[in-house]
C-alpha cells in the first residue's frame, strides 16, 4: 500500500491549552488552527475553553470572545458581521461557511475551526485568496456595451434582469471554490465555481454585447470542464446560491451555440 | 529610535480606501491618465459600501415627475440647514448623471415595467418642495451597495488601477502644511511602504465603531480621519452621528429604510403606529433623526415592546409576498439569521442604532480638504471623499440613500479636480525623514507596548461611554461626564498591551492602531457635542431643545492633539453654486 506523508513543516501539532478562567459551568472546547509564518514553527491546534453563557450565537462571536478575552494574538479576517462582505469565510465543524452567520449551536461537541481548505495560509485562519482574485480579474467582470447615450440607462426588461438573480449576489467569500475537489487539484487552471458563477453573471446580462466572446473565453478543457458536477459548491454557499447550476448553464450554452 | 526598512513608491495620486468613493475616484484618475495607487486594509469588495441596502438617490423621474431642485430642497431640510448649499446643489444636479454612469458600468438595478431603473420611496424624499412622497431612490433589490461596490471594483480592474490590498495606512506625510504622501504597513509580509503622491485622497469611511451598538463593520474605524487629526488638521461637525431607526435589537444589523419605503411601519407596545403622531405627513418616512427620536421617546415613556420594553416592532408581514421576495430578500435573510424572525409572519424587533457619521474631514464640493487659519483655505495635496469627508452635504442629518450618491458624485469630482491640478509624471520634491520617523516611532511604540490594559478592554470602555453619554438625546450633564470619562479611557493608552509582536497579519497590532484612531475621534465627537448648545438634526439636546440659527448655524471644527481639543466654528455656505436654483433660507423643520 502506498504511504503518503506530509512534508515535515506542514504536520499539524498539538498546541496550547487555554483553560477557562471564568468558572463557567457551560464550557465549549474550541480547537483553532494556528500558524505564524514568522515563528518558523509548524502549524498547531490551540484549544480554548470558552464560556458559552456570555457568548452570542455565531461562530464569529466565539472568535471575537477568544481574541478579546483570552488570546489577542489569534488572527482572522472579519468585517461586516452580517454576511455581506465575505471576509470571515472559514472551515467550521468540517464545513465551509461565514463565521458571522454560522450558528455555533449547529456544531455538536468540540468546535474545530480551520482556514478555508487547500489555500496557502498567510497566518492562522487567514487564507491566501490572491489566485482566486486573479482568476476573477481574468473573466473581465465589467459590462461591455456599445451603448453611447450618457443621458439614459440601457433598457433591460424585468425578465432579463431576473436572469441575474442568483448570480450577482455572490460575495466572493470563496466557500464554494475551496470546497471543490476539482479546484483543490487544479486551482491554478480550473476557474472554480465562484469565478465561473461570475463569468455566468456577465454572460447572461442582456446589456452585454460580448456574450459570444465571453463564452469562447471560458470554453476550455481546464478553465470550465474540470467541473465534474460534484456539487460541493452549491451545498457550501452561505448565500444559498447555486454555482453548479450556473456552470451547467454555461456548458449547455456552449453545447447548443455555434462558437 | 525605531528602524524599519522602507520601500518607496511614487504615484501621481494615492487613494486611501477602496469602498464606493475610493473606487469611483480611482476609476476616474486612471481614465485621466494619472498614475494611481489604491490602498486598502481589506480587499475592495469587503468594504462597508457592500452593506448599503436600500438604494441611491437621484432625480431620474422614472417613477413619476421629479426635479433635482426638489432633491436639493429635501437634502437641505434633512440636513437641518447645516449643509453647504453650493455642495448640495452640486450633489443633486450631478446625481442623475452619476447613476446612469453606474448603470453603464453594469450595476444590476431592479427594473420598472418599461425596463428603466426602479426607484422606491425613502425617508425625507418629497416632490415639489415637501408636498407628497416621491420615488427617487434607485435600487438593486435591497443589495444596492453590494451591487455598486462589486461593479466599481470591476471598473477599476478594467482601468488597471494598481491596488495595494491589506495594507494598513499609518500616517500622512506633511510638509509646510501640504500633503506629500503617506506611510502604510503591508500586512501580507510585514514591510513598511512610503507612498509619495501629489495628491492623497482619503476615502476611509466612517468611525461607527466608537459606539457599542452600530450597524458599522468592525473595520469602520475612521483611520483617515485620525490621520488628519494627527497631521494637525481639524475634523468638522463630529457631534452629528446618525442613529438609524431600524437596527436589529440586540445585534445591530441594519434593516433597510427600504422596508418602510415599500410600506412597512413601526408599532409600539400598544399596537399604535406611533409615527403618525410625530410626523403626520411623512409618518414612517420622516427623516432618520426624527424617527429615531420618536422611537426613543416611545421607549422612554414605557411603550417599548419586549421583556425590557426597550425596543419597538417593524411590521412588514402585510406586504405582498412578491414585494418581500423581489425587493427585500436580503433583509428577509438578516431577520431570520439575527432575530430569528420570519418577516412574512412576525414583526422585526428594532432599535435606533449608530449608522453614519455626518461629520468628518472638511472639504469643498471639489473634494479639496479645508482648514481655517484666519480664513478658510484648502490644504494642498489632500482630498477627502465619502463618509470620511464632511463636504458638507448631509449637514446635521443625512437622508437615506444620499450616502451612496455622495460616494460616486464626489469620487468623480475628486478625480476631475486632481486631473486639473496634476500633470501626469510631475517629479516629487524632497521631504525630510523626520515625518517618516515620527510615524514609525508611534508604530513601534504601540507594537512593543507591554502595559496592563488590553486593547479590547479600552475599546469596550470607550464604546460604553459613547453609547451612554453621547447618544440620541444629550444633556449638559451627561456630555460633561462623557468628556471626562473618555479622557480616562484615553489615558489608559499609556499602559496598553500588545501581545503579538510579529509583523505579518498582526491583527492584535491592527486593532490597537485602530483603537488609537477611534479614541481620538471619540474625544472630538463628545467635545464637539458638548460645545453645541442647541438641537439640530441628529444632535438633540434636552436642555437646548430648539435650533439656534443665530449662534449655531455654523460648522464645528475640532482639532485634537492627544486628548487636548480646540473647538472653533466656520460659517455654513449660504449661497448656491449657480443661479439655476435659489438659496433655501432656514425654516421650521416638520415632516
Amino acid at each position: 500500500m502506498v504511504q503518503i506523508n506530509l512534508p515535515k513543516g506542514s504536520e499539524v501539532q498539538k498546541g496550547n491549552y487555554f483553560k477557562d478562567k471564568t468558572g463557567s459551568k457551560n464550557i465549549k472546547k474550541v480547537n483553532v488552527y494556528r500558524w505564524d509564518p514568522s515563528s518558523g514553527d509548524n502549524p498547531r491546534i490551540d484549544t480554548y475553553e470558552v464560556d458559552m453563557d456570555s457568548c452570542p450565537s455565531k461562530v464569529l462571536d466565539i472568535l471575537n470572545k477568544i481574541k478579546n478575552e483570552i488570546d489577542p494574538t489569534l488572527a482572522y479576517r472579519r468585517s461586516c458581521a452580517h454576511g455581506v462582505c465575505g471576509s470571515c469565510a472559514m472551515n467550521m465543524g468540517g464545513k465551509n461557511g461565514l463565521a458571522c452567520t454560522k450558528p455555533h449551536s449547529e456544531i455538536d461537541g468540540d468546535i474545530d475551526i480551520y482556514p478555508l481548505p487547500h489555500l496557502k495560509v498567510k497566518k492562522d485562519l487567514i487564507g491566501d485568496l490572491d489566485g482566486l482574485y486573479r482568476q476573477y480579474k481574468s473573466i473581465e467582470p465589467w459590462l461591455k456595451t456599445n451603448s453611447k447615450s450618457d443621458s439614459m440607462e440601457i433598457i433591460q426588461s424585468k425578465k432579463d434582469r431576473e436572469k441575474l438573480d442568483g448570480a450577482y449576489e455572490c460575495i466572493m467569500c470563496a466557500c464554494c471554490s475551496t470546497s471543490c475537489p476539482s479546484y483543490w487539484w487544479n486551482g491554478d487552471k480550473y476557474l472554480g465555481p465562484a469565478v465561473l458563477l461570475q463569468a455566468y453573471r456577465w454572460i447572461v446580462d442582456s446589456r452585454d454585447d460580448e456574450r459570444q466572446a465571453r463564452l469562447k473565453k471560458v470554453a476550455d478543457e481546464l478553465k470550465l470542464y474540470r467541473c465534474h458536477t460534484i456539487l460541493n459548491c452549491t451545498s457550501a454557499c452561505p448565500k444559498g446560491l447555486n454555482p453548479a447550476k450556473a456552470i451547467a448553464e454555461i456548458k449547455k450554452m456552449l453545447a447548443t451555440a455555434n462558437i | 529610535m525605531s528602524s524599519y526598512k522602507i520601500i518607496d513608491h511614487k504615484y501621481d495620486v494615492v487613494v486611501l480606501g477602496a469602498g464606493g468613493s475610493g473606487l469611483r475616484a480611482a476609476v476616474g484618475l486612471s481614465e485621466a491618465g494619472l498614475k494611481t495607487a489604491c490602498i486598502s486594509k481589506v480587499f475592495p469588495t469587503r468594504s462597508h459600501t457592500s452593506a448599503a441596502q436600500g438604494g441611491i438617490s437621484a432625480a431620474l423621474g422614472n417613477m413619476g415627475e421629479d426635479d433635482w431642485r426638489w432633491h436639493m430642497y429635501d437634502t437641505v431640510k434633512g440636513a437641518d440647514w447645516l449643509g453647504d448649499q453650493d455642495s448640495i446643489e452640486y450633489l443633486c444636479k450631478e446625481a442623475p448623471k452619476a447613476v446612469i454612469e453606474l448603470e453603464k458600468y453594469g450595476v444590476p438595478f431592479s427594473r420598472t415595467e418599461d425596463g428603466k431603473i426602479y426607484q422606491r420611496p425613502f425617508g425625507g424624499m418629497t416632490k415639489n418642495y415637501g408636498n407628497g412622497i416621491v420615488q427617487r431612490t434607485c435600487a438593486a433589490a435591497d443589495r444596492t451597495g453590494h451591487a455598486i461596490l462589486h461593479t466599481l471594483y470591476g471598473q477599476a480592474l478594467k482601468h488597471k488601477t494598481e491596488f495595494f490590498i491589506e495594507y494598513f495606512a499609518l500616517d500622512l506625510l506633511m510638509k509646510n502644511g501640504e500633503c506629500k504622501g503617506l506611510i502604510a504597513w503591508n500586512l501580507n509580509d510585514g514591510t513598511i511602504h512610503r507612498f509619495r503622491a501629489h495628491t492623497v485622497i482619503i476615502a476611509t469611511g466612517g468611525y461607527g465603531k466608537v459606539y457599542y451598538s452600530a450597524t458599522s463593520a468592525h473595520t469602520c474605524t475612521g483611520d483617515g480621519n485620525a490621520m488628519v487629526l494627527r497631521a494637525g488638521l481639524p475634523l468638522q461637525d463630529m457631534e452629528f452621528v446618525q442613529f438609524h431607526p431600524t437596527g436589529i435589537y440586540g445585534h445591530g444589523t441594519l434593516i433597510s429604510e427600504g422596508v418602510r419605503g415599500e410600506g412597512g411601519y413601526l408599532v409600539n407596545s400598544k399596537g399604535e403606529r406611533f409615527m403618525e403622531r410625530y410626523a403626520p405627513k411623512a409618518k414612517d418616512l420622516a427623516s432618520r433623526d426624527v424617527v429615531s427620536r420618536s422611537m426613543s421617546i416611545e421607549i422612554n415613556e414605557g411603550r417599548g415592546v419586549g421583556k425590557e420594553k426597550d425596543h419597538v416592532h417593524l411590521h412588514l408581514s402585510h406586504l405582498d409576498k412578491e414585494v418581500i421576495e423581489n425587493r427585500l430578500p436580503g433583509i428577509t435573510d438578516a431577520a431570520r439569521l439575527f432575530a430569528n424572525v420570519d418577516v412574512t409572519k412576525e414583526p422585526i424587533p428594532v432599535v435606533p442604532t449608530v449608522h453614519y457619521n455626518m461629520g468628518g474631514i472638511p472639504t469643498n464640493y471639489k473634494a479639496e480638504v479645508l482648514t481655517v487659519n484666519g480664513s478658510e483655505k484648502t490644504v494642498p495635496g489632500l482630498m477627502a471623499i465619502g463618509e470620511a469627508a464632511c463636504v458638507s452635504v448631509h449637514g446635521a442629518n443625512r437622508l437615506g440613500s444620499n450616502s451612496l450618491i455622495d460616494l460616486v458624485v464626489f469620487g468623480r469630482a475628486a478625480a476631475k479636480r486632481a486631473a486639473e491640478l496634476i500633470k501626469p509624471g510631475t517629479p516629487h520634491e524632497e521631504i525630510s525623514e523626520t515625518e517618516t520617523q515620527k510615524c514609525l516611532d508611534r508604530f513601534d511604540k504601540l507594537r512593543n507596548a507591554n502595559g496592563e490594559n488590553s486593547t479590547a478592554e479600552l475599546r469596550l470602555a470607550m464604546q460604553k461611554t459613547m453609547q451612554s453619554k453621547c447618544a440620541v438625546f444629550r444633556t449638559e450633564k451627561n456630555l460633561k461626564e462623557g468628556v471626562n470619562e473618555i479622557r480616562k479611557t484615553y489615558d489608559g493608552m499609556d499602559s496598553i498591551s500588545v501581545k503579538d509582536k510579529s509583523l505579518v497579519f498582526n491583527t492584535d497590532l491592527v486593532e490597537t492602531l485602530e483603537f488609537d484612531n477611534l479614541i481620538r475621534q471619540a474625544v472630538t465627537t463628545v467635545d464637539s457635542a458638548y460645545h453645541r448648545k442647541e438641537s439640530r438634526g441628529a444632535h438633540a439636546r434636552e436642555d437646548f431643545p430648539k435650533r439656534d440659527d443665530k449662534n449655531f448655524m455654523q460648522h464645528t471644527l475640532a482639532w485634537c492633539d492627544g486628548k487636548e481639543t480646540k473647538i472653533s466654528y466656520r460659517d455654513v455656505h449660504k449661497s448656491t453654486l449657480t443661479n439655476e436654483v435659489q438659496y433655501f433660507p432656514p425654516q421650521e423643520r416638520v415632516y
